[in-house]
């Protein structure tokens, strides 16, 4: 069986006008199906591009992008947003929900472009909600909700359409403490129970210790590739139950 | 998405900002109920001129002093003077085989002077010297007396039948029967009261007197010639030949020899409606090309609008293209936006042109015009296919702008 992601040689430069920025250099690894990977690095040393490209929302200048059989780089437009639509999921740093619209139409909006009847939708949408533990919040507006409330009905918006893998960015980053411990334990969860693959990119080492492994980048080449210790990842857990 | 999800999506999107989508609306609004007003009042008025002339009758010919052309009217219609018309021309008319559809003919001759009654004055109204004839060519109504007779005509009798409005302005509401007034310092006795007749053109009827020919030729006016010439024919399919015939008589009674050197016109209501069709065709098209101007700006308008808005939705659409939305989903969202608010606007803007077009029959029938209220279902279709088309047209390029937006900017958009 192939691996879930395989990344060769992958590169990415942004051009703008005259200025190029290479931004990630000749990158190669592999992601299995059921892992939890962290992508730790400094700001600026291309977390997200790397993420926006395994999450099928950007292309690599150079190199090659397998996801399961397929080829990502020789995708279409619409090939690309099918592969958006049901192999992922989002999570991100400012949470991304539609302005003045309830958690559950919140939560649904991925399944509006997958054909389904409306109460398919309502029925999946109010499922995710309550795996994050907000259905009691169903008809709240998104702007009633706290930070750490958002970001969970964002991991419901993610989990909605049962995604082969979900990346989060930095989705602790604009939460306190307690909120994105809270955040952490759903993801820890979600990759425990219902073994969900997760990709997540933080630069907080204590938060990319709730993965099994951690690919550190630097400056857009990968420094280290290291499985976390079971005692460390307990403990990052931990953290939170206390 | 389906279709009608999007739908619901796009109207949850406008009533949300009730006020703004009102205010993108606008422009076209203005611009259809003017489209629809203007092509309304249009038909409304070309109805009222058209109903005028035939109420005349459409039987009727008409012979005017004065030659004129395809192009254009005799120089009579505007009040020059031209003496060609004499009264032995109807004694012609009526005797000739030519012209035996003719069932009845007079001469007229008209003038404005000043008429008194006691201490009332009456300011413009007008005298018309007409036959005993004259009831059998126009369409009158007597709301009480009697017409004049041929004798009366023939004896310079002063008598007078008067119209509702000099009726009312001489004698306010009393009876003005058997009663003398003075037209030119001349006493006539009132023998007969019109009932109103309304306008024709620029004319008021009911402000007319009208009196015997002979009398007003001879002691009013001090003329041989007359203004005008009417008959009635006997049957429309008759009309042609009759002109025909009408035609080669004055010819001869005026020793002319060829059309060319014709020094008189003779006209029927049919030609008079057609050419007046003609005209106020013209006019209504020219004005609704020009509301049709207001059209494109108010298309404009609604492009800038949805510019604005799919910048200010840049990361909404961002979004949307993370979870799964093709180019297509987002170009549908924003176009059927626009065409949500092109087609709310049409129509409001078709009621509203219909509710100014109905104040306007209002107000025309209140001032007894006989004006009718139109708005023909051709003209809705045509501004609400205007309308959408407007809407397909100048939405299609924010739609476009959204649909091609790349989900990494905007997502990281600001
Ligand atoms: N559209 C762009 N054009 C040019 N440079 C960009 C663009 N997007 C990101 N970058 C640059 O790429 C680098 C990596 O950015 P990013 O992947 O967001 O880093 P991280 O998520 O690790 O903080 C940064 O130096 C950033 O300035
Ligand atoms: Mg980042």
């Amino acid at each position: 069986m192939p691996s879930l992601i395989k990344v060769s040689h992958l590169s990415k430069q942004y051009q703008n006008e005259e200025v190029v920025t290479p931004v990630l250099h000749d990158l190669s690894f592999t992601i299995e199906a059921g892992e939890f990977v962290s992508i730790m690095g400094p700001s600026g040393s291309g977390k997200s591009t790397l993420m926006h490209i395994l999450g099928f929302l950007d292309h690599a200048t150079d190199g090659q992008y397998m996801f399961e059989d397929t080829d990502v780089s020789l995708l279409s437009d619409d090939q690309l947003a099918a592969m958006r639509s049901h192999k992922a999921g989002f999570v991100f740093q400012q949470f991304n929900l539609l302005p003045k619209t309830s958690v559950l139409q919140n939560v649904m909006l991925p399944l509006m472009y997958v054909p389904m009847s409306e109460d398919e939708r309502i029925a999946k949408a109010k499922q995710a909600v309550e795996v994050v533990g907000l259905s009691h919040r169903l008809d709240y507006r998104s702007n009633q909700l706290s930070g750490g409330e958002k970001q969970r009905v964002a991991i419901a918006r993610a989990l909605v359409n049962d995604p082969t893998i979900i990346f989060a960015d930095e989705p602790t980053g604009n939460l306190d403490s307690k909120s994105g411990a809270q955040i952490m334990k759903t993801l820890y969860e979600l990759n425990l129970e219902q073994k969900h693959t997760i990709i997540l990119v933080t630069h907080e080492t204590y938060t990319a210790e709730h993965a099994k492994r951690i690919l550190r980048i630097r400056d857009g080449v990968i420094v280290a590739d290291e499985q976390v210790a079971a005692e460390r990842r307990q403990a990052a857990v931990a953290g939170e139950l206390k | 998405m389906e279709l009608h999800e999007t739908f619901k999506l796009v109207s949850s999107n406008l009533r949300a900002n009730p006020l703004r989508s009102f205010l993108t609306m606008l422009g076209l609004i203005i611009g259809i109920g003017s489209v629809v007003l203007i092509v309304s009042l249009g038909a409304g008025a070309q109805a009222l001129i058209v109903a005028q002339v035939n109420s005349l009758g459409s039987n009727l010919v008409g012979v005017l002093p004065g030659a004129s052309d395809d192009k254009g009217p005799p120089a009579s219609v505007f009040g020059i003077q031209v003496k060609t018309l004499v009264n032995d021309d109807v004694k012609a008319l009526l005797a000739d085989s030519r012209t035996s559809h003719l069932t009845a003919v007079s001469g007229y001759a008209q003038g404005k002077a000043k008429m008194v009654y006691a201490n009332q004055e009456l300011e413009g109204g007008s005298f018309m010297g007409v036959e005993a004839s004259y009831p059998q060519i126009e369409k009158i109504t007597l709301t009480g007396g009697r017409f004049f007779s041929p004798e009366e005509d023939s004896g310079l009798a002063r008598v007078a039948v008067i119209g509702s409005d000099v009726s009312q302005e001489l004698w306010g509401g009393d009876d003005p029967l058997g009663k003398t007034f003075k037209i030119k310092r001349e006493s006539f006795r009132v023998i007969g009261v019109l009932q109103p007749r309304g306008r024709v053109g620029f004319s008021n009827l009911d402000k007319y007197v009208l009196i015997p020919l002979s009398t007003a030729q001879k002691i009013l006016l001090g003329w041989r010639h007359l203004s005008l010439i009417r008959g009635r024919v006997d049957e429309a399919a008759n009309i042609g030949e009759t002109i025909q015939g009408m035609k080669e008589v004055l010819r001869d009674q005026h020793n002319i020899d060829t059309a060319a050197e014709d020094d008189f016109s003779v006209r029927n209501a049919a030609d008079a409606v057609e050419l007046l069709k003609t005209i106020t065709d013209a006019f209504r098209f020219f004005l609704a090309a020009i509301a049709a101007i207001s059209l494109l700006v108010g298309g404009i308008g609604i492009m800038n609008i949805m510019l604005v808005a799919v910048t200010e939705r840049y990361r909404e659409i961002g979004l949307r293209k993370a979870v799964g939305a093709t180019r297509r989903n987002i170009q549908n969202q924003f176009l059927i936006e626009t065409l949500v608010i092109t087609g709310l606007g049409s129509i409001i803007g078709i009621a509203g042109g219909a509710v100014v077009s109905a104040l306007v029959t209002v107000i025309a029938r209140a001032l007894e015009y006989n004006w009718e209220f139109i708005v023909s279902l051709p003209s809705i279709f045509l501004a609400v296919g205007v309308g959408l088309a407007i809407g397909l047209a100048f939405g299609f390029y924010p739609a476009r702008r959204a649909a091609q937006l790349d989900p990494i900017v905007a997502l990281r958009y600001e």
